[in-house]
């Protein structure tokens, strides 16, 4: 069978289990089963494949361009993880059948497992780094879901919060490291990855990478300091944490640490960080255990200490560490499964957890009792159980192990240390729980669970057995398969026996279980000792990090963001500033190689004209009708700039738009201040402004002179040549605008209109304050429209508008052109306004300008589209000349129809902008109050 | 004359970007303008500084790089759109807002808050003035 359904299948389990929702919960517990049990049957199909030292691998094109692939491989180290993940989820399955009571949605419940289930799977499954990174976030996601599945309970909400934000950013830290491990090695592939371990160990970055992939397994994986999240999580259902905290989440990381083992271990960075988190890990977790009086509060913390102990024998510099630290991730695994579900039976029919009133049990509940102790005693290391086989092989590889030189005798004494908590724990359990004295309490006499509800537990302690007894037969090989995906040169020769003689581990075994037993017969005093610490809440320390972190965030927020558009002026002008610095500081002169021209004295007065009317301009920007009369005597200077420097197009567009311009200004200025005081301005605010304004005019005209005295390799020539010939006009600039680059002029008109609709908009339903005189107080003029001006502005009209036309004829093949007669006639069109009025001008025919638009548009686009009908790409051009009588000889182009589109949306543009405008001063003569069209 | 065309148009950026960073909306409009002419100055002096040769075909003349006059012509007059919808846009805030500040916050000692009330001001409710073009219903 296919690999891919391993995953695929628990997937479709989880639609299963939704779509069951409504049935009994047999029935549910059932249809969740199957399709996982199916992909166990798989899996363990597949095993003597893998046993045998071929890894089977499925891989499908994904998003190809990016090299990114749906991989899938199942090697030792993976088939290891997916036995326990199917094996002791199909246990949970059962389990959770008897524990969940009817008022659970036990629907919901089973979508949850499953699709965690499933991203578990992809984890261990993936061989692809960003498809594993993907399957780990959604083991996050989908715990969140599981851990708060009582989502009425608080305690619930927000260990769920705690376990998703702690995870979800190791995750983020992880997706930094294998982004790196990806760009070290080029590739994202694992199999490449695994064989390029001296790669990315001799590669500089190696440090980082080492750190951020281990931040991801130590949060999931809860190493000190990162461990808080897990007795938090314990506010799930049973099951939940029997499965999360034995085979699975939690072992994600430990699994993380084994898989990149082979290209990042092996040097001294490595092992001194892993071993210090493990050991530490190991003997907060054990020690805090000793306290609790929580049933699943103990399990917790134990579950940490164990895996603080996984953690330490992967950092740990012998042999058969990490064949030892593999064999004690099933142990620990076997035995935690089944403890949980025994606490879980216990909190199921006594009706508490808390070992203060659990006393006694034994004889209520001999069964289950019996069960649970040969599970504790695993957990406590006692020989001829699993549990004692891996904790040997810690003391065995601890006395070996050379990472802290003449310290490294410190690592034996400590794991013994830690031993004999784990005893004193595991004591506790058994004792306070089954024995010492009679329940108290209780609301409901403790019983037997149901038949089917022990069955899940039988089967994880016999397991616990037969590992014990048989070890060799049971997991040896799988060990060994193991070894090779950890251990790619070659695995060590290694057999795990119950026997290996007197040794130093065995009386390290032994000098645990009597230092044990002597901390459980004195925990008064150590109870007294520890009631002597306050003790944090680390739900409330969480929370309270988590909103000094947003108030932080927000400070900073409010800073950068206060909501002032000057600040993101500020932002933006000190951010192209610094942008720009760096390369013009790597330019080494600003003066270039070219020869500059001789300055003349035209060019010379234009430019102080222009210096003296800028700095006029923002000097007076306060009184702002004569900030006008400075700036339009710039822009003056910038037409005949552009006329001196030979481009007579842009000096006539330069000086329509001028005056339409200054137009505008004026009518806004009706509507706005005249003059403004600059009292609140501070004298740091200036000297600030003018800074930045210096430094930014400093780049700019340094870019200018910079570019000026360089030679340059021009396209222009290309058009130069290409206008008469191609174009069919004399005037290279129309031609560009019009036929090289007719798509480029199509949107800038099409912009233009956009413009002015969007001026439209914003004009329609504005209540102005129209005010009745100037900011003197002085009334308007009663004389709005002097004969005069009517008189001789009528009169004009005729030939300003011949003159645009002309101008647009001959655009082609001397200056002038679309954009320059509709500024023209826009211009003539405007002055009429001004000196007639907006009524006079309606009753004259009523120019809607809109229409004007549309049309400009619509020819412009219909003389693209011409093209097409003789079969050629949009906007082709085409021209040629004719011969009439009394006219000559003359050219026809269909440049000349779009450049007509071009002019009459320039017009139209124009006039709905100025036009609009002038209209709202007219708006409260009483000729027409509130009139509506 | 690259030198002083250089410095012109950087004093002329060192202006518009002071009034830019001004709090009344006029004094950003200007600054505006007066950046998109230094702009369209700047793109144009990227084709160089010629005289006496523009971009006409005639025989055997010398032609001044026509390409960036076509872009600057453009730019020219989406130049006008934008400073055109701005100073809109500082119209209406004006009017939806009741002052003449980039932030939409009136200063505290602004002389236009107070002076306003005297200025004998009224208010024109035209609800859609832009709509009064035709004159069908006469």
């Amino acid at each position: 069978m296919n690999l891919i359904w391993v995953p695929l299948l628990p997937l479709l389990g989880c639609l299963v289990s939704l779509l069951l929702g409504r049935y009994p919960r047999s029935t549910m517990a059932l249809g969740a089963a199957i399709l996982p049990a199916i992909a166990l049957g798989i899996v363990v199909s597949l095993a003597p494949e893998v046993m045998s030292g071929s890894n089977p691998v499925v891989t499908y094109d994904w998003v190809p361009a990016l090299s990114l692939q749906i991989s899938f491989m199942l090697d030792g180290l993976a088939l290891m993880f997916t036995l326990l993940i199917l094996g002791i989820g199909l246990l949970v399955i059962l389990y959770a059948r008897y524990y969940l009571s009817e008022a659970d949605n036990a629907g919901r419940f089973y979508a949850s497992l499953l699709l965690f289930m499933t991203a578990m799977l992809g984890v261990v499954l993936s061989a692809n780094l960003i498809q594993l990174w993907f399957f780990w976030e959604l083991t996050s996601v989908s715990s969140f879901m599981l851990i708060s599945y009582w989502s009425h309970r608080s305690d619930a909400r927000k260990g769920a919060r705690m376990a998703m934000t702690i995870t979800g950013a190791g995750g983020l830290a992880l997706l930094a490291g294998l982004i790196l491990i990806g760009e070290v090695v080029g590739s994202y592939d694992l199999r490449t990855v695994l064989a390029s371990g001296s790669l990315i160990a001799e590669h500089s970055l190696y440090p980082v990478i080492v750190v951020l992939v281990l931040l991801g397994a130590f949060t999931k994986s809860a190493q000190f300091p990162f461990h808080s999240w897990l007795p938090q999580a314990m506010a799930a259902p049973t099951p939940v944490s029997s499965y999360l905290h034995s085979a699975t989440m939690v072992k994600a990381g430990i699994f993380l640490m084994a898989r990149f083992y082979p290209v990042l271990s092996d040097t001294h960075l490595w092992f001194a960080l892993v071993s210090l988190v493990g050991l530490t890990t190991l003997l907060v977790g054990a020690y805090t255990a000793l306290f609790k009086h929580d049933l699943k509060g103990l399990l917790a913390y134990s579950t940490i200490s164990h895996l603080g102990l996984i953690t330490l024998l992967l950092g740990l510099d012998t042999e058969l560490a990490s064949i030892a630290a593999m064999f004690h991730v099933i142990n620990h695994a076997v035995f935690k499964a089944s403890l949980f579900m025994a606490a879980g039976i216990i909190d199921h029919e006594s009706g508490s957890r808390d070992m203060r009133k659990l006393n006694g049990l034994f004889r209520y509940m001999p069964y289950t009792a019996t069960l649970a102790m040969v599970a504790a005693s695993s957990m406590a290391g006692v020989p001829l159980l699993n549990g004692f086989l891996s904790k040997e092989m810690l003391f065995a590889e601890s006395l070996h192990q050379e990472t802290f030189g003449s310290l490294s005798w410190l690592i034996p004494l400590l794991v013994t240390v830690g031993g004999a908590l784990a005893v004193a724990y595991s004591l506790r359990f058994v004792h306070d729980v089954f024995f010492n004295g009679e329940p108290i309490g209780l609301e409901k006499t403790p019983h037997e669970p149901p038949r089917y509800m022990r069955v899940p537990v039988e089967i994880l302690v016999v397991l616990c057995l037969l590992v014990g007894v048989l070890p060799d037969l049971i997991v040896g090989d799988l060990l060994v398969a193991v070894g090779a995906s950890l251990m790619p040169a070659g695995v060590p020769e290694f057999s795990i026996s119950i026997w290996h003689g007197f040794n130093i581990p065995l009386l390290m075994s032994f000098l645990a279980v009597l230092g044990g037993v002597a901390l459980y017969r004195q925990r008064r005093h150590m109870f007294n000792f520890q009631a002597r610490f306050t003790e944090v809440d680390p739900k409330l320390a969480f929370e309270h990090m988590i909103q000094t972190l947003v108030e932080r965030a927000r400070s900073v927020q409010l800073w950068l963001d206060n909501g002032s558009f000057q600040r993101y002026a500020l932002w933006l002008l000190l951010m192209a500033i610094a942008a720009m610095s760096v390369p013009m500081v790597n330019i080494p002169h600003a003066r270039g190689s070219l020869e500059v021209t001789e300055l003349d004295m035209v060019a010379l007065g234009g430019a102080l004209l222009m210096i003296v009317a800028s700095v006029a301009t923002a000097m007076l920007s306060h009184q702002r009708l004569l900030a006008l009369v400075t700036i339009s005597v710039v822009g003056l200077v910038v037409s005949v700039a552009f006329a001196w420097f030979s481009a007579p197009d842009l000096a006539l567009t330069q000086l329509s738009v001028e005056v339409a311009t200054i137009i505008l200004f004026l009518l806004a200025l009706y509507f706005l201040p005249q003059k403004v005081s600059l009292n609140h301005l501070s004298p740091g605010r200036i000297v600030r402004d003018m800074g930045i304004a210096t430094a930014a005019g400093a780049i700019v005209g340094t870019l200018t002179y910079a570019m000026l005295t360089r030679p340059f390799d021009s396209i222009s020539s290309f058009f130069t040549e290409n206008a008469k010939t191609g174009g069919g006009g004399t005037n290279v600039v129309n031609v560009i605008l019009v036929d090289f680059r007719g798509f480029d002029t199509f949107g800038e008109i099409t912009v233009l209109a956009i413009a002015s609709l969007g001026i439209y908009k914003l004009l329609a339903g504005v209540r102005l304050f129209v005010p009745a005189a100037d900011m003197d107080g002085r009334p308007w003029s009663k004389d709005s429209h002097p004969l005069m001006l009517m008189q001789i502005s009528q009169s004009l009209l005729p030939l300003a508008l011949l003159v645009s036309a002309y101008i647009f004829l001959r655009g082609h093949n001397l200056p002038g052109g679309g954009f320059i007669a509709g500024l023209i006639t826009a211009i003539a069109l405007i002055q009429q306004y001004v000196a007639n009025g907006v009524v006079w001008m309606r009753d004259r025919g009523d120019l809607k300008f809109q229409w004007f638009i549309v049309w400009g548009l619509f020819i412009a686009f219909a003389s693209g589209v011409g093209s097409w009908l003789f079969e050629r790409p949009f906007l082709t051009s085409w021209f040629d000349y004719f011969y009439l009588p009394l006219v000559g000889k003359f050219e026809l182009a269909s440049a000349m129809a779009f450049d007509l589109g071009v002019y009459l949306t320039v017009i139209g543009a124009t006039l709905s902008i100025l036009a609009n405008l002038g209209k709202l001063t007219t708006t409260d003569r009483p000729t027409r109050p509130g009139r509506r069209s | 004359m690259e030198l002083i065309f250089a410095v012109t148009v950087g004093v002329m950026v060192t202006c518009s970007v002071f009034l830019m960073l001004r709090g009344h909306t006029f004094a950003v409009v200007i600054g505006l303008t007066l950046m998109s002419y230094a702009v369209n100055l700047f793109l144009f002096a990227s084709g160089g500084l010629a005289l006496h040769e523009p971009a006409i075909l005639a025989d055997g003349a010398e032609y001044s790089d026509p390409l960036p006059q076509a872009l600057v012509l453009t730019a020219i007059v989406i130049g006008f759109a934008m400073t055109a919808f701005a100073l809109i846009l500082a119209i209406r805030a004006r009017a939806d807002l009741g002052n003449d500040q980039v932030d939409g916050r009136a200063l505290p000692g602004d002389s236009l808050a107070n002076k306003e009330p005297q200025g004998k001001i009224r208010q024109s409710s035209v609800s859609s003035t832009a709509k009064n073009t035709g004159g069908k219903s006469r």
